[in-house]
């Protein structure tokens, strides 16, 4: 009876993960995307987690109950995780099906774009090729504080 | 009491996890646990912005029970999606206004609207007035933000602030 | 029994990771990539857990543990790193 259960449990669980990957891999842009990993994921995996918890209590003969903190943790980092790439692409301007709302913050975009700048800038600078058509100042800078 | 407990609750649930991560019962680890449980909220009161104050305790577990039905419902209603025709899909953004105040009340709303079917929270804005929230499959937004008001604003509005 | 599900869901989870694998390589822009890293590392605490109930032992919980720590922080990291073109303020 109980071989049927954790059987149910981590086929449940497997099958969930499979379709949250799968939405992954099928819907056409990253806010659609955004919701197999947060939800389907995080059932698929906690009831594995479960299963796990439920299998080395009754197996073994210590009770097993820490594999609750990984399904517990899973559950309030997931939706933050999510919430912060939603942020990260809007903030980018990603193409998105829905149609994205008129933001009436208007004075904070524009610093968004300068910080956009600042990336660029910020990449141009780690990218050796740059760094050698214009001489970077830390090092002259380095080498004045020396003597 | 306020300076030896500054948070009644941080305490027992750091002993809590503890005792999961050690995996065991025995005297010693509550007692490490304890100490643990005690000595963490006193060293860090200062980085904790305010209070929590939970008005209603059992509110508060009916949310959880709901919440985690939700979440349960929320995983066959997304498989179902993700399943059928991508390109039948209706993604909207829908503008919620809040009623809420506090941080903590706005931040477990959000986590839940993530958790609940077919909705993720995107942004919240500067002044806390309104969060924008991504739909996968919605044509009627005016229903949407009446079930998400009645659903999970209104029972963390009491549990949270005062009415 | 239990043996056949859990090598039917091993495989179900490998497949998840290769389908998020191949979301990392493709994904069009940056956003989509660190959204597949955070689907891999929570697809690769499925196949530890699982490899744990298939060998009965508990060794692999702390690495799935860790991997959930880390996976979170390092996701965190790269979105304020998009956000803001820097991680600590």
């Amino acid at each position: 009876m109980l071989e049927y259960f954790l059987s149910f449990l981590i086929l449940t669980g497997a099958i969930f993960t499979f379709i949250g990957s799968l939405g992954l891999l099928r819907l056409k842009d990253l806010f659609t995307r955004l919701h197999g990993p947060t939800k389907a994921t995080t059932l698929g995996v906690g009831c594995l987690l479960i299963a796990s918890a439920v299998y080395f209590s009754t197996y073994t003969e210590a009770i097993s109950l820490h594999e609750i903190l990984i399904t517990l943790f899973l559950f309030i980092t997931a939706p933050i995780s999510a919430h912060l790439l939603a942020k990260a692409a809007l903030h980018l301007d990603l193409q998105s099906i829905a149609k994205i709302p008129e933001n009436d913050e208007v004075e904070e975009s524009g610093t968004d774009a300068a910080i956009i700048d600042d990336i660029k800038d910020s990449v141009k600078e780690s990218n050796p090729a740059s760094i050698n058509d214009t001489p970077v100042p830390l090092d002259e800078t380095d080498l004045q504080k020396k003597p | 009491m306020t300076r030896l407990l500054p948070h009644p609750i941080l305490t027992p649930v750091l002993t809590v996890i503890w005792l999961l991560l050690n995996n065991s019962i025995d005297a010693g680890h509550i007692v490490l646990g304890l100490i643990l449980g005690w000595a963490i909220p006193v060293l860090t009161i200062h980085f904790w912005p305010e209070t929590v104050i939970i008005r209603k305790p059992l509110m508060l577990i009916k949310y959880t029970i709901v919440l985690l039905f939700d979440i349960i419902m929320a995983n066959f209603t997304v498989a179902r999606l993700i399943l059928g025709n991508p390109d039948r899909l209706q993604p909207v953004f829908v503008k919620l206004p809040l009623d809420l105040n506090s941080d903590l009340a706005i931040s477990l709303l959000a986590n839940s609207i993530t958790l609940t079917p077919g909705t993720l929270s995107a942004q919240l804005s500067e002044d806390c007035s309104y969060l924008l929230v991504h739909a996968l499959n919605e044509t009627d937004p005016k229903s949407l933000i009446a079930t998400i008001k009645q659903r999970y604003e209104h029972p963390l509005k009491e549990i949270f602030e005062s009415c | 029994m239990l043996a056949i599900s859990i090598q039917i869901a091993l495989t179900l989870v490998t497949a998840a990771v290769v389908m998020s694998f191949w979301r990392l390589l493709r994904g069009p822009d940056t956003p989509d990539r660190i959204l597949a890293l955070d689907t891999l590392y929570v697809n690769t605490i499925a196949l530890l857990v699982l490899f744990g109930i298939y060998l009965g032992s508990a060794l692999f919980f702390e690495a799935a543990l860790l991997i959930a720590l880390m996976g979170f922080i390092g996701t965190v990291a790269l979105c304020k790193y998009l956000l803001r073109g820097d991680i600590i303020e």
